[in-house]
């Protein structure tokens, strides 16, 4: 049995016009207002921020990579340090995915059949069998509060019977995964959707997995370079087949215009590489948009990425300093990525504050301005479908 | 200096440019992390290097850069271009030559910069391995209305130790007891030591970024009052040195930085894996406090970017308390037991080192 005595979901508003809500995730470290961006701390930190940083930004719940950490440090010696909240010093929430989206970001590497993913690691090692099972036994070695089922995950740009396949094992699987799963009371097992751009798959495929007993249900097998169109269409299919007294985990997205889009198509979690990825690069994100910090137009703007920002780089660093800084130290990447993770964390509240207080519709129309209005065609096209399909009107 | 133009039009100074406006800034000619190639100096000129390439400098131009950077403390030009060994007696000359003529015209152009009035300068003492040239340096830098000296020329590693400590002596027997002197690339807490008992009073901290990169923590022990917390302590250190001699582990040893000092441990090191105990057991620092030797060293071994935040905190903060220990032994007139302390963990390192080393 996978179902926790209390559900996760307790919602606490919702829009009159769009299908966004408001909500608190009730789990085992504490509670998470929704909707929520989980920053992504793949072997078990966020790039260069320690625990206390993210702590102070206001992240209650973030995520670990199955996958990455079952192969180092191993699930037996992060048992043996008492899990990974202790590992890593995390006193709040952690979500583990299943280990499966690497099948599809590491597919030279990886040969799925019926008993699971057989893998080589980059790291050369030798080959690993994942399956249902064992992705549960190692997640429940490291211990998070959410665990996500192993699927069978097919690129969304897959056609075929293929996609079919995969959906109906990421069923059965879900069947072993919740069999396999040790301690359903310390640790909240979500279903995972599957079934591409293929809206009757994906209907058939929630009209199972809604039967067991989970506690929350993650859309899968999107965001992985589909047409906009086809994305938002999937996404928007999905959430509304989805329970509503159980929370929605778009994985893998995304940029700040996909979440506020989401969020009105009803979903309730996301998760993304996206802000510390950009980092990297010296991109800093804003309301218009994004900063590219190496560019030379930021030599002498002794100006804070974003003067309404109070994160800690923002307190204190102007846009000059970092693009001097960028030139030579990966300190720099630290600045921006603490920046960006405050951006999105803040955005999400931003929206979540925006739901409760009845004025999400206008909130978007704000957003959206400010993002899209100074470029040329304004707001995209697939922005303006995906609201309007759930009552948002876009100028 | 590649960024003259910005801090020109920042108006401010460095210090607040980088975020640390309440912090005494002291600007050094070079990055002792990185040496300079040697021979590209003249006359008139220094050179240094950024990641744009050499930039020629002379007493003029590197003022107008100071004036920019509003240092609390600086070091004048000099033409420190001695370290790399094999420079002949007349090149050395020329060294301190140059650099004196520099000093006078930086001092001329201080007194005409009112952004540079609460700036202290710092007078480069040079003259490489040659004592009269040495001794010449500091006396007439000496003579000088500078605020302090650097004594310059003895990071690397191409001086013999003990030259270096007869040199430091004895250029320091020149100088007046009121002002500051500071070194450069120095290091580790047996040669630190050793400079303080000949006169030296500020370090600047490459050491334990060096320690840092090499992927390693500092866990001497410095607390040298002989009380039971201490002798924990020592049992806690003389284990990791014990541990870090072990035959057994030669090949694991040898993968560790040839550089690597006895008064460190390579956290990368397989032994460390499951390891729960905190790097350094005591130590208030954010990773001792929060972290262990597991976690960090599974952040070595991923690459993690973390990995080097967490190991510059605790070796700053440890580095630091040194030197806190350090003024406490001076007060108390306790130098002597502090530096049998230090140097029986330099020696006991050395002991168990692989044979043949």
């Amino acid at each position: 049995m996978a179902a926790a005595a209390e559900p996760v979901l307790r919602v606490v508003a919702e829009c009159a016009q769009s299908r966004a809500r408001a909500g608190e995730l009730r789990l085992p470290h504490g509670t998470v207002p929704c909707p929520v961006f989980m920053p992504v701390g793949t072997a078990g930190t966020a790039k260069g921020i320690t625990a206390a940083q993210l702590e102070a930004l206001g992240c209650g719940l973030c995520l670990g990579n199955t996958f990455h950490l079952g192969a180092r440090p191993g699930a037996e010696l992060v048992r043996r340090a008492g899990g990974l909240h202790r590992f890593m010093d995390w006193p709040h929430n952690l979500l583990t995915d299943s280990g499966g989206f690497q099948m599809v970001s590491l597919a030279a590497l990886a040969e799925v059949s019926e008993v699971g993913v057989r893998f080589r690691t980059p790291w050369g090692d030798d080959e690993v069998l994942l399956t249902p099972e064992r992705s549960i036994a190692i997640q429940n070695a490291l211990g998070a509060d959410i665990v996500m089922q192993l699927d069978d995950v097919v690129s969304s740009t897959e056609t075929g019977p293929r996609v079919e396949e995969a959906m109906m094992r990421s069923v059965r699987w879900l069947d072993r995964s919740v069999a396999a799963h040790s301690l359903p009371q310390r640790q909240r097992l979500f279903a995972i959707i599957q079934g591409g751009l293929d809206p009757d798959l994906r209907r058939r495929c929630i009209r199972e997995m809604t039967q067991r007993a989970v506690c929350g249900f993650a859309i899968g097998g999107l965001s992985g370079g589909e047409e906009k169109s086809a994305f938002w269409r999937a996404v928007k299919c999905s959430a509304e087949l989805l329970p509503p007294n159980k929370p929605r985990y778009l994985m893998g997205v995304g940029y700040p215009t996909d979440l506020v889009v989401c969020v009105a198509l009803g979903c309730d979690m996301f998760d993304c590489v996206f802000p510390t990825r950009t980092a990297r690069f010296g991109s800093a994100l804003v309301p218009e948009g994004s900063l590219q910090l190496k560019n030379r137009r930021f030599a002498k703007d002794f100006r804070p990425i974003d003067e309404r920002c109070s994160c800690p780089t923002c307190q204190r660093h102007s846009r000059a300093f970092l693009h001097a800084l960028l030139r030579t130290e990966t300190a720099a990447l630290h600045h921006i990525s603490l920046h960006n993770i405050a951006y999105q964390l803040g955005l999400m509240a931003a929206i979540r504050r925006s739901i409760v207080e009845r004025r999400f519709p206008s909130f978007v129309r704000g957003f959206l301005r400010e993002r899209y209005g100074g470029t040329p065609g304004g707001t995209p096209e697939w922005v303006r479908d995906a609201l309007r399909s759930v009552g948002i009107e876009v100028e | 200096a590649e960024i003259h133009d910005v801090l020109e039009e920042y108006k401010e100074g460095a210090a607040k440019f980088v975020g640390m406006p309440d912090t005494v800034l002291y600007c050094s000619l070079y990055d002792p992390v990185a040496p300079c190639p040697p021979g590209y100096n003249t006359n008139k000129t220094v050179s240094l290097w950024g990641s744009s390439g050499r930039m020629e400098l002379t007493a003029s131009k590197f003022m107008d850069i100071q004036r920019a950077i509003q240092p609390d403390w600086f070091q004048c030009i000099s033409d420190g271009d001695t370290i790399s060994g094999e420079v002949s007696r007349k090149r050395v000359k020329r060294s301190v030559d140059r650099s004196l003529s520099f000093l006078d015209e930086c001092l001329q152009l201080l007194e005409k910069s009112p952004e540079l009035q609460g700036s202290v300068m710092f007078g480069a003492i040079e003259g490489g391995d040659v004592l009269e040239e040495r001794l010449r340096s500091a006396r007439e830098t000496a003579k000088r209305p500078v605020g302090g000296f650097l004594l310059d020329g003895f990071q690397g590693s191409a001086m013999a130790k003990e030259t270096k400590l007869k040199l430091i002596a004895s250029v320091i027997a020149e100088l007046p007891e009121d002002k500051p002197r500071i070194i450069h690339g120095v290091g580790k807490p047996d040669d630190v030591l050793e400079c303080i008992e000949r006169g030296v009073d500020i370090f600047e901290s490459f050491f334990p970024f060096q320690v840092t990169e090499r992927g390693c923590a500092l866990v001497f022990n410095y607390n040298y009052n002989p009380d039971s917390e201490a002798a924990d302590l020592k049992q806690n250190k003389a284990q990791d040195v014990e541990k870090n001699g072990a035959e057994e582990d030669q090949d694991e040893i040898s993968k560790a930085d040839a550089e690597m000092t006895p008064f460190e441990i390579f956290l990368k090191d397989k032994r460390y894996q499951d390891d729960f105990g905190p790097v350094l057991e005591g130590c208030t620092c954010y990773c001792c406090q929060r972290h262990t030797r597991a976690y960090v060293h599974h952040l070595l071994v991923t690459n993690e970017l973390l990995a080097g935040v967490l190991l510059m905190m605790h070796n700053f903060q440890h580095y630091f308390s040194f030197f806190s220990a350090i003024r406490d032994a001076l007060r108390d007139n306790k130098l002597d037991q502090l530096k049998e302390l230090v140097f029986r963990q330099a020696l006991q390192g050395l002991a168990k080192a692989k044979p043949g080393q």
